[in-house]
């Protein structure tokens, strides 16, 4: 077996075509936690008093709470398991040197940092002559750069970096942050409330439609650093934006901590579609490397006949902790989550949703479709909750889990909480194998048996991949095959 | 074309096929016949190269090179197609996309260039007509949901859309009525030609009413035991398979 295993990992793992390391200068913090440390953040980042105490009440507060993983047995509801985090080891701060003012065009980024983004296929000079997407890419902590920054201008769109948005709109910035995940919501978004060093900002004015596709691509290139990123997207009345997101990683041996937090509020009509890549690196075979992707996203559909929706597909990271949820307070509002997520190698996700119905005819529908492979162990976990005053609340959820060979677990633990009585919640839930029939169907065609399995796949993730934009849905596609390879036959 | 040459081979240990021996020319149309359990599906699973079924002795030689040496898509792509007996499901991939990912696959594999989906779509609408299917069926997820015929004619569009050298149709016939069955035969027939051939797998005769075989052989307990013209298989029609049962064991006394 264990030489199988060794095969397998080598055709497993060789497929991480995102593991290079780009050597540019960085400008560090030094490892460790403490006030001082979030005072040099804040102070490198120029910000102003009542955000350095914010982020301050934030330290105070993660310090008084406890480690997930440090809690009694029987609160420990997450499905994974990983060695302590010795968070005094970690760097909270990593700047590519120069960086500290931000460029203000492309001409002024390290040249190296942008042969990172070509290699990531996101060329950012080309991106200017594509019409349509709009990107800001942060490298580390730091935001890089900012494309099609004056085209969004003119429609009144502010998307920026969030240290940008601190400096140009701290107004907006002080209105709404935090008001969606509170800086007391868990541990890992307290820590990033106290550290996080960039992030996006994203304000669509009132009735307006933004002209193209807003993304963000993280990566994380420095060693033994976390990633704290914070993004804040606002639709106000009538307004309509969809953001789309990709992350990357170097293969390192060590596990790399990302914590990110983001936040989206819908006023009145509003609409917001939040869509992910999550690509970061997965460890090996043995569990070794990758990031521990521990993730809280949250959006509050405030206002009347606002619609909030979530696009996910999970291919990455050694452990994915996530539940990008909706709050649905206005009158028929509508929340969405769409998923995929892959566990292979030796990779643990605990995913889902959490939608809270709390307006009148408000609805949500909830697509999870969760693949496992080799050791990999996928859990769904997701919550409705109807409040008393929820007339009329509709839920379905589809929940479809899908085992390629038998080492590998899937999990599902719907929560169901409805205190209304006229409400409505459906929960449906399958699980099936990849038959070797289905594979023998396909070679007898001429399918080779990797094409096979990504086909299979694909048709099965079909109805969330039809939710995400075109350019994303063609790259997700890919990544579900790669993601996959070798762990069949 | 093809030399199947003392052939035995099972499934975990348990050996079904005990000694086969077949030659099958370009041009030619074998039926191979015999009731339940005599081991026809698995002599055709076993030429796809299902990896279910192991090969103990014998060798089959396809187009001179070593047939069973071959992973089951390589076969595909030197031109052996199998029409199964029980078509498989793939939800959420549609017809359309799996025909078009095969061909371009056997057509990459043969350093020819990919049809685009524009092609593509001419292509098929003529195949289409040949197995009297509709467009929207295109659409559809491959088996998912199909009645009993529309899979059979389904694996006959694959067959024409596919072009195979070596077409082993295994019990296409059974479940059809008598207008799919007509449909299934006029695409065979269609498709045939002199360089091509044919192995009908088969219960009944009737399919043999309409693809009419050069050769019937007979299959009982793992073996050929009788070889003949298409008369054989109007005799097995009228008499049933008992005779050759009894005439069979009286050979083996």
């Amino acid at each position: 077996m264990s030489s199988q295993a060794r095969e397998l990992e080598t055709l497993a793992t060789s497929d991480y075509k995102f593991g290079w390391v780009t050597d540019i200068e960085q400008e560090s913090a030094p490892p460790g936690l403490n006030e001082d440390i979030i005072r040099f953040i804040s102070e490198k980042k120029n910000e102003p008093d009542w955000l350095l105490e914010w982020r301050l009440k934030a330290y105070r507060h993660w310090l008084t709470m406890t480690d997930p993983l440090k809690r009694k047995k029987s609160e420990q509801w997450a499905m994974v398991t990983y060695p302590d985090i010795d968070y005094q080891s970690i760097v909270y701060y990593a700047a590519p040197k120069n960086a500290g003012d931000g460029p203000a065009s492309l001409d002024e980024v390290d040249p190296e940092l942008l042969a990172t983004y070509e290699k990531l296929g996101i060329p950012l000079e080309e991106q200017k002559m594509l019409a349509g997407v709009a990107v800001d890419a942060v490298f580390d902590s730091v935001s890089v750069a900012t494309t099609f920054k004056e085209t969004l201008a003119e429609a009144g769109v502010i998307f920026c970096s969030f240290s940008e948005a601190v400096q140009d709109h701290p107004d907006l910035v002080r209105q709404y942050l935090g008001s969606v995940v509170p800086h007391t919501d868990n541990y890992f978004a307290a820590l990033n409330s106290a550290v996080f060093s960039d992030g996006s900002f994203c304000y669509i004015p009132k009735g307006v439609r933004c002209p193209m596709e807003l993304s963000t691509y993280f990566r994380i290139n420095a060693a033994n650093t976390g990633q704290f990123e914070r993004t804040l997207v606002i639709a106000e009345e009538g307004a309509y934006v969809s953001y789309l997101e990709g992350c990357t990683a170097p293969m390192r041996d060590e596990n790399q901590l990302h914590a990110a937090v983001v936040e989206l509020v819908a006023l009145d009509n509003a609409q917001i579609k939040y869509s992910t890549v999550q690509n970061w690196y997965p460890g090996d075979i043995d569990g070794k490397g990758g990031i521990y992707n521990f993730v809280t996203k949250r959006g509050a559909c405030r206002g009347a006949n606002s619609k909030i929706s979530w696009t996910q597909v999970e291919t990455g990271s050694a452990i994915t902790w996530k539940y990008p949820s909706c709050i649905l307070q206005g009158d028929n509002s509508v929340g969405e989550f769409y998923s995929v997520a892959v566990t292979s190698l030796k990779q643990q996700a605990d995913t889902g949703t959490k939608m809270i119905h709390i307006g009148k005819n408000t609805r949500s529908t909830v697509i999870s479709k969760g693949i496992s492979a080799l050791l990999g162990q996928n859990t769904y976990r997701g919550a409705v909750q109807v409040l008393k005053g929820a007339h009329n609340a509709r839920n379905f959820t589809q929940c479809d889990s899908m085992l390629i060979g038998d080492q590998c677990g899937a999990h599902t633990f719907p929560y169901i909480d409805v205190r209304n009585p006229s409400a409505q919640v459906e929960h449906e839930a399958t699980t099936s194998k990849i038959g070797e029939d289905q594979i023998f169907y396909c070679n007898q065609r001429g399918i080779s048996t990797e094409d096979a399995v990504s086909m299979i796949v694909n048709g099965f993730c079909k109805e969330v991949l039809a939710e995400l934009p075109m350019e994303f849905a063609v790259e997700a596609q890919k990544l579900l095959g790669i993601s996959l390879e070798g762990s069949v036959g | 074309m093809l030399e199947i040459r003392n052939l035995h081979a099972g499934v975990e240990g348990a050996e079904i096929l005990h000694g086969i021996d077949l030659a099958v020319n370009a041009g030619e149309i074998h039926a191979i016949m015999g009731p339940n359990g005599s081991g026809k599906s698995t002599l055709a699973q076993v030429l796809a190269g299902h990896e279910a079924y192991s090969v103990t002795e014998g060798e089959v030689i396809y187009e001179g090179q070593d047939l069973l040496d071959m992973d089951p898509d390589e076969r595909a792509v030197h031109g052996v197609f199998l029409a199964f007996q029980y078509p498989v499901e793939i939800p959420g991939v549609n017809s359309a996309y799996f025909l078009r990912t095969a061909l371009n696959a056997l057509r990459t594999a043969r350093d020819e260039e990919e049809v685009d989906a524009i092609d593509f779509l001419t292509l098929i609408r003529d195949k289409l007509k040949l197995v009297e299917m509709d467009e929207k069926f295109l659409k559809r997820s491959v088996n998912e949901g199909f009645s009993g015929g529309e899979k059979k004619r389904h694996e006959i569009l694959q067959m024409a859309v596919l072009e195979p050298r070596l077409a082993i149709l295994d019990e296409t016939d059974s479940g059809l009525d008598i207008d799919a069955l007509r449909i299934v035969a006029n695409g065979v027939n269609t498709l045939y030609s002199a360089d091509k051939a044919t192995i009908v797998v088969t219960h009944y005769q009737r399919l043999l009413n309409n693809i009419v075989p050069d050769f019937v052989h007979v299959m009982l307990d793992g073996r050929i035991v009788q070889s003949g013209d298409k008369t054989l298989a109007l005799e097995l029609e009228e008499k049933g398979y008992d005779w050759i049962k009894e005439e069979h064991a009286t050979h083996s006394v």
